[in-house]
């Protein structure tokens, strides 16, 4: 039995090996395919994947949240570690009560941590996990195309 | 220590092992032998349990005992050591957990192995894991043996070596036969375990100060004899410019160094896909945060209510704060008060025995899959992969124990931040080149792991940690050059920057292939197992 879905249908392939259970048995016997010839038709399948515009569409949507979020989260956390180690005044400053700026600071440290992590996985389920999910299947169907001579 | 606390410590860990136990026995009743099996528990663990399983392996008791005893002792400054340990997870979130579940099948040397020349890469990635983990292991090891002469008072050398050799052997057990199966389970028990008693200690800490935070605080500051300073930073890292950069370069350690723990990554590849790595991140970045939120509380209540003259009288570093501060919320000579003792202490060495596992696993990976794979001989039988790793988990179980007798008396929390220093410099650069950078080559990557890993050890030979100083380790000769003792601040720098040098002065001509298909790959999760 074959599942058509790409996610379960990855678990029973291999990096660079033939499927398991299910695909049809090659029609060349396997010993006589040159292996060098068929790596680097399946590696001219990711090239090709690679340059297409939806590869690269998903890629840059990764990359254009990632980028500035690491570049925001680690000058926070690199200004807050500063901060405590060479300004103590500063973050002694009463806020209210016995809250002083440092303790403000460092649970706006887990705030934004939490914020952050939301917003990641609100932008992956969006804007990239349908893409990279059919990027993934079409991949697939490639590289079996390449490697089984069927699919 | 009275001897009921001890009765009853002793009898609710007994209880926990003998669960634990069987679990192992349970799991390992019907596997199959394969490598998937004993690695990736089959990969089939749901999102939720993965996120548990990643908790309890973090959570370790460094943070429960050690960090919470630096709040009551140092106040704020503790602090800073837990926005560290959350806030690493952000990097673990954005750049390495979905890509390491798509690009590779075990260890971090998968990922790197698939673009380059495979076996001076996998040795050098295998090197770097095994050496992190075994820092890592000796610092929990040490933990234990401390933990069980504060605690159920012997104080005797032999109880320790005992506590140490018992731990090494439970280790040993879990991890050989149940593989990477029942130590999830396990993480995920003593996740609970730990979190539900972290809830009830916070809960009854609110209810005894009416819920008033400020008060607490107040209260803490009032207590600690520093006053209103307890609640600033400066206490502990705020003498010398020594002291200063030290803790600048702990801060960069801890967040960077997250992203390159084995134990940590290898837990990715017990789900299915990539979406479920991401969900089990989230899952543990809510529990870990939850949890240090409420470390602090119980750190901040520690110094409120035990006060540090008691603290510091149980044990110099703080590292009872958590357990006295449970007995007093029990109620002080009163049966609430040993219950609530014995069931922190045995809670302890219960997340102890657990983190230990994962380690333990996760190096045994790397000892198999890495380096054996890469150094035996070409003949080998191909099923004896799991067998070799089962031998390295034993292997590795007794390193520890004869490391962790001998560092007894190295303080745990520097250990903990020595492993992560290690991590970041020599596991972090290697991972995001070759994720990141088209033009990574071999040589680059074998120089960004020794460029990291060579750096973070000489410079910790070369520190106050080993001599020079009363507290250091062989307090006699003096060959101290490095005044820091946490190596991050120099030798993360040092692992991008090998990375970069070996790669400019290669004359490989960099695979576009590979390197598409690695992209290709990580993003798209396309021929992921």
């Amino acid at each position: 039995m074959r599942y058509h879905d790409p996610w379960y249908d990855a678990l029973a392939s291999g990096w660079g090996e033939l499927d398991g259970a299910g695909v049809p048995a090659p029609e060349v016997p396997y010993a006589r395919r040159e292996d060098e010839g068929r790596a680097l038709r399946a590696g001219d399948v990711y090239v090709e994947v690679q340059r297409s515009a939806a590869f690269q569409e998903v890629r840059s949507r990764y990359l254009r949240f990632v980028v500035p979020g690491m570049i925001v989260f680690l000058a926070w956390y690199v200004a807050y570690v500063v901060a405590a180690t060479t300004a103590p005044g500063l973050m002694a400053r009463p806020v209210a009560g016995a809250v002083n700026v440092g303790m403000v600071a460092g649970l706006g440290q887990f705030l934004t941590t939490f914020l952050l992590t939301w917003a990641y996985a609100r932008h992956a389920r969006l804007r990239r996990d349908r893409a990279a999910l059919e990027l993934r299947w079409d991949t697939q169907e490639l590289t079996r195309g390449v490697r089984g001579g069927v699919s | 220590m009275t001897g009921n606390h001890q009765t009853l410590a002793l009898l609710l860990f007994s209880g926990f092992v003998a669960v634990t136990l069987g679990i192992t026995t349970w799991v390992s009743r019907n596997r199959h032998g394969s490598a998937e099996e004993f690695y990736a528990g089959g990969r089939l663990f749901s999102p939720m349990e993965n996120g548990f399983a990643i908790a309890g392996d973090y959570m370790s008791a460094a943070s429960f005992l050690g960090v919470t005893g630096l709040i009551a002792l140092y106040g704020y400054d503790g602090l800073l050591y837990v926005v560290g340990f959350l806030v690493a997870w952000l990097v673990v979130l954005f750049l390495v957990a979905e890509l390491v579940r798509n690009c590779g099948r075990f260890t971090l040397a998968d990922v790197v192995a698939a673009r380059m020349s495979e076996r001076p890469v996998r040795i050098a990635a295998g090197t770097s894991s095994v050496t992190v983990s075994v820092l890592y292991l000796v610092a929990q090891m040490v933990g234990a043996g401390s933990l069980v002469s504060l605690l159920l008072g012997g104080t005797s050398p032999a109880a320790r070596a005992w506590t140490v050799i018992g731990v090494g052997a439970l280790m040993v057990i879990y991890v050989s036969l149940g593989g990477m199966r029942a130590t999830t389970w396990i993480q995920i028990v003593k996740a609970i375990l730990l979190l539900s008693t972290t809830v009830a200690l916070t809960v009854l800490v609110l209810v005894r100060f009416h819920g008033n935070v400020d008060q607490l605080l107040l209260t803490a500051a009032d207590r600690s004899g520093h006053g209103l300073a307890f609640l600033a930073p400066g206490l502990k890292y705020g003498g010398d410019w020594t002291a200063r950069f030290d803790f600048m370069s702990l801060g960069l350690a801890l967040v960077l160094g997250t992203a390159g723990l084995p134990h940590i990554l290898s837990r990715f590849y017990t789900v299915p896909t990539a979406r479920a790595a991401r969900r089990s991140v989230i899952w543990s970045i809510g529990l870990v945060g939850a949890f240090y939120l409420m470390t602090i509380v119980l750190g901040f209540a520690a110094a409120a209510i035990v006060g540090p003259e008691a603290m510091r009288k149980s044990n110099a570093a703080g590292n009872t704060a958590v357990p006295l501060l449970a007995l007093d919320l029990g109620g002080a000579n009163s049966t609430g008060g040993t219950v609530l003792f014995a069931i922190v202490a045995a809670v302890a060495f219960a997340t102890i025995l657990a983190v230990v596992a994962g380690i333990t696993l996760a190096s045994s990976a790397s000892v198999a899959h890495d380096l054996y794979a890469s150094l035996r001989r070409r003949r080998a039988k191909p099923y004896s992969e799991v067998a070799v790793a089962r031998t390295a988990a034993v292997g590795i179980g007794v390193i520890a124990i004869a490391l962790g007798l001998l560092a007894r008396d190295l303080n745990v929390a520097f250990l903990v931040g020595l492993a992560f220093a290690v991590a970041a410099s020599a596991n972090l650069p290697v991972l995001l080149y070759s994720l990141f950078w088209r033009g990574f080559t071999t040589r680059g990557a074998v120089w960004a792991v020794y460029g990291g890993l060579i750096p973070a050890l000489g410079l910790v030979l070369l520190s106050p940690v080993v001599s020079g100083s009363p507290d250091s380790l062989f307090p006699g000769v003096d060959f101290q050059f490095f005044p820091l003792q946490n190596p991050g601040l120099v030798s993360i720098p040092l692992g991008f920057l090998a990375g970069w040098l070996g790669t400019v002065t290669s004359t490989e001509v960099p695979d576009e292939a590979k390197h598409a298909e690695t992209e290709v790959r990580a993003l798209t999760g396309a021929g992921a197992v």
